[in-house]
């Protein structure tokens, strides 16, 4: 048994809260002289089902549709409250912990209690088991809203580290020539971003911009590496492989311009708009290629929104 | 705007998988087999008609937030490609149609292109 018990979200707000933060305050309380049949109707007025009575400011009893319902079948409804309200009243104070008035309730099978100030007895509310339910489900609701609005918080994790400058940096390992695995790079770098919680448009320029970069790793090298870093006002992108190298960058830029294979092309690429794809969603695209060696891309998204 | 419920019907399509997100709203289209043109050119939320059926299909309409995929000229997408496309809530459809005539039939029903709308392809100002 004690091993498996668990202690609630439920519970632990029945601890944290208090019987003032979920008691209803506007009360409808009654006088002693009123009658039945008055009390019938503020009950339906109200759509109550029981309040507190008081006298000159003090409470001495309480009376409920149970009391009514006796009444009407007794042919009593001229009766005054005072002669038919329970005098003996338990009451719960507003700072007590709401679990008090949980097990209030459970003990003593009452619909609802009168909330009575430490100081001068004055009736503060009335707490019925349905404030209870109410209050809490309402806490659990800000406790949601929170926490989905944290998720969602851009960046946030940035806020949470502190350093004068903050780099979270992401690394993929890319193989050559391997069709049906390739853009599973951008894809996992895409989730992270997302994960970070950038700007959607911001995470799709970059997924897209790694996306042509690892294809041109996939068709032209024999594998190569795809690195993201991360800081508060930027994504660079990286891509690098000790592939062919371009031979002029400028004509390999022009949109058309290709040198892919026939099996690239027939797979949807290689029709010479992969680089040009990466300079339009980019900020800012450097590339450096040497023939034999190697190319290597950097990429820039701002991420203030800002060129 | 219409739902891909509709769309099927213009299409003479058939649901690959996805069918518990048919109610999904559509007002953009685009139609290419050439991924690379797909990501230099389209937009979130639109359709993508293809006669390709390979993996990068999927990939490329992941990078560019694309969640629905018809393919066109009774193309049949392998198991691979709808494992994808099920992890990444996508729906696919299917259409004996050639390209020309579905792409032909949306637009005259009011499914535009991206250029139609005045909106950069990436939403920058």
């Amino acid at each position: 048994m004690a091993e498996n018990k668990k202690y609630t979200k439920t519970q632990e707000l029945t601890y944290e809260l208090r019987v003032k933060d979920v008691m209803n305050r506007t009360v409808v309380a009654v006088s002693p002289k009123t009658t039945i049949n008055e009390l019938r109707e503020i009950f339906r007025d109200n759509r109550i089902s029981g309040t507190p009575v008081e006298d000159k400011g003090k409470l001495i009893g309480i009376i409920s549709i149970e009391d009514v319902i006796n009444c009407l079948s007794e042919g009593e409804m001229d009766a005054i409250v005072a002669d038919k309200m329970s005098t003996n009243v338990e009451v719960l104070r507003p700072d007590e912990p709401l679990v008090h008035a949980v097990s209030k309730f459970n003990k003593s099978g009452f619909g609802r209690f009168p909330v009575i100030e430490r100081d001068g007895g004055k009736l503060a509310g009335v707490i019925t088991k349905g404030d209870i339910i109410k209050g809490i489900l309402e806490k659990l609701e800000i406790h949601y809203h929170e926490e989905e609005i944290q998720r969602h918080r851009a960046s946030y994790i940035f806020d949470d580290i502190v350093a004068d400058q903050t780099t979270l940096s992401f690394q993929y390992n890319i193989k050559s020539k391997d069709f049906n695995r390739a853009g599973e790079s951008s894809s996992q770098l895409k989730k992270a971003l997302n994960c970070l919680g950038i700007q959607p448009d911001l995470v799709r320029r970059s997924a897209i911009a790694a996306y042509e970069a690892e294809m041109n790793i996939v068709v032209f090298a024999d594998g190569g590496r795809l690195s993201a870093a991360v800081q508060t006002s930027q994504i660079k992108l990286t891509a690098s492989d000790s592939g062919p190298g371009i031979p002029d960058i400028e004509k390999a830029m022009q949109p058309g311009y290709s040198t892919a294979p026939d099996w690239v092309q027939e797979l949807g690429f290689g029709a010479g708009m992969g680089l040009m794809n990466i300079k339009n969603c980019t900020d800012k695209m450097d590339i450096q290629s040497e023939i034999g060696k190697g190319t290597h891309i950097t990429a820039i998204i701002y991420l203030n929104n800002k060129k | 705007m219409m739902t891909l419920k509709e769309i099927i019907v213009i299409l003479k399509a058939e649901v690959v998988t996805g069918a518990d997100k048919l109610n999904m709203k559509i007002q953009i289209g685009c139609a290419a087999d050439l991924m690379s043109d797909i990501l230099a050119f389209s937009s979130p939320g639109a359709l993508l008609l293809t006669g390709l059926t390979n993996p990068q299909v999927i990939r490329t309409a992941e990078m560019i937030d694309i969640k629905a995929i018809c393919f066109v000229r009774a193309k049949k997408p392998d198991n691979t490609i709808t494992t994808m496309a099920d992890d990444l809530n996508m729906v696919l459809l299917r259409t004996d149609l050639p390209m020309f005539e579905s792409c032909g039939r949306l637009y005259k029903e009011g499914i535009v292109s991206i250029d139609n709308l005045g909106i950069d392809k990436n939403g920058r100002e």
